[in-house]
């Protein structure tokens, strides 16, 4: 069970705001390119410098050893960036039922990451995170190389994730019909601030 | 056996040599002849003032003046690391790793020599105290700037790497782990391979040095061994300093990676 609260949460370039997303809520972000969305998710992962209180679980990003609120927080950054040479080394656990669920055969563990498409990438990316678990779930743009199909299956898993672990969402999106699919309460930046988006 | 003192004119023959190889630069447009003249006047010119330096601390045998010298060594060394450097910390961070690894890699080292290997009495005579220090300070100088610019240089490309590990909860000593052990691992390769290849492929600076003015081959052979001994454990011990006190810069209190630290290159 995880519910995100930001009080005047300021991240860099952005007007503070004030947002709860409750357990197994799902709301999406958007705004033009450049206008703060990723900065946003950072901020909140606590990767860049902020002002104002980020709380998960009644407790506050300061008073959280940064490692313990990532762990919690988890950020899926738009571009996956990964260290070893084998899938397989970046899971903690063994992740086989995410890769089913992302169309991915248990078989990719044992991949070269090098020669891994844009694709694989990104939704084995997804499968690393949710691996370890996190009770908020920061989606920077995570269906943006994807076809449909593999696009819908990132969409179910997600939200499957987030009922079944009561996992609060946070999702960027360009696309507005992904937005009306996945998400119950809508955002968008203007100007620097962050408001409730027309329906 | 005899030292044989060079005249003047002595020198104006490999002199005369290099403004030869500055005329072919010229003429094969690499662009270095310019270059290459600054740098050999400068080492002309700044070798005959510590000849002449030397010269007056050796018969005054004065401790403060030593100490001075040392310590402008010191500082010099600091900067150079720095100065070699892509990527460097900005403020006094900069010149501060390069100055304190260089005081671990060779001040240090070299007190611990001058004390307990050679057994100088007083420990501060300078006919042993500037040149250990210098040879040391000289050589294990481009370990540490090795290793602390493939450091820099390898967070600043890495940075998505870096940040990917923490955003899935590593604390940031995991994070930078590798980059740290291959600058390491890099800064030490040099010497190293100076001492598989010594007496072998190389006949080092200072035994041919002491060779040159007469010691016997042996004994040359043995200050040798101790120098090159002492440059690999002051290189490796700086190096590990300075990689690390350098690695938990690249961090805040927040385990966040703060490459606006560094300059822009």
């Amino acid at each position: 069970m995880g519910r995100l609260i930001l009080r005047q949460f300021q991240g860099a370039g952005l007007e503070p705001v004030d947002l709860t997303i409750d357990a197994g809520e799902c709301v999406t972000l958007t705004g033009p390119s450049g206008s703060g969305k990723t900065r946003l998710l950072r901020a909140i992962a606590d990767l860049d410098p902020h002002s104002g209180t980020a709380l998960f679980d009644r407790r506050a990003v300061d008073e959280t050893a940064p490692p313990e609120w990532r762990r919690h927080v988890g950020l899926l950054p738009a571009e996956s960036h990964w260290w070893h040479d084998r899938v397989a080394e970046h899971f903690t656990g063994s992740g086989t039922r995410l890769l089913s669920e992302l169309g991915l055969d248990e078989a990719c563990l044992e991949w070269q990451i090098a020669r891994l498409s844009s694709g694989e990438r990104q939704r084995l990316a997804l499968a690393r995170l949710l691996d370890r678990q996190p009770a908020v779930l920061l989606l920077d743009e995570p269906t943006a190389n994807l076809d449909p199909e593999n696009g819908a299956r990132v969409e179910r898993l997600v939200q499957h994730y987030a009922e079944q672990r009561g996992a609060a969402v946070l999702w960027v999106s360009h696309d507005p019909r992904q937005r009306r699919r996945v998400g119950q309460r809508h955002l968008i930046i203007r100007d620097r601030r962050i408001e409730a988006e027309a329906a | 056996m005899e030292l044989i003192h060079l005249t003047p004119s002595d020198l104006s023959i490999p002199a005369l040599l290099v403004l030869a190889l500055a005329a072919l630069s010229w003429r094969l447009r690499l662009g270095v002849e310019r270059q290459l003249l600054i740098a050999a006047l400068r080492s002309i010119l700044q070798l005959l003032l510590l000849g002449l330096v030397l010269n007056t601390l050796f018969s005054q045998r004065a401790p403060l003046p030593i100490l001075a010298l040392a310590l402008f060594m010191l500082m010099v060394a600091g900067y150079e690391v720095m100065a070699r450097q892509k990527r460097r910390f900005r403020g006094p961070w900069g010149i501060g790793i390069g100055t304190l690894s260089m005081f671990i890699s060779s001040f240090s080292i070299t007190l611990l020599a001058v004390h307990l290997v050679v057994r100088v009495d007083p420990w501060y005579t300078p006919q042993y105290l500037i040149p250990l220090l210098g040879m040391l300070l000289g050589n294990t100088m481009s370990g540490m700037a090795i290793a602390l610019d493939n450091l820099t240089r390898e967070a600043w490309q890495q940075r998505g790497v870096i940040e990917a590990q923490l955003m899935l909860g590593e604390n940031w000593d995991q994070a930078i782990r590798e980059i740290r052990r291959d600058a390491l691992r890099s800064g030490l390769i040099p010497i190293i391979n100076a001492m598989a290849a010594a007496g072998v492929v190389s006949l080092p600076g200072m035994m041919t040095g002491q060779i040159l003015s007469g010691s016997p081959p042996l004994e040359a052979a043995k200050y040798q061994i101790m120098i090159l001994l002492l440059i690999a454990v002051g290189t490796g011990l700086g190096a590990i300093v300075a990689v690390w006190i350098g690695s938990r810069r690249l961090f805040d209190q927040r385990q966040r990676l703060r490459l606006d630290r560094l300059s822009g290159g």
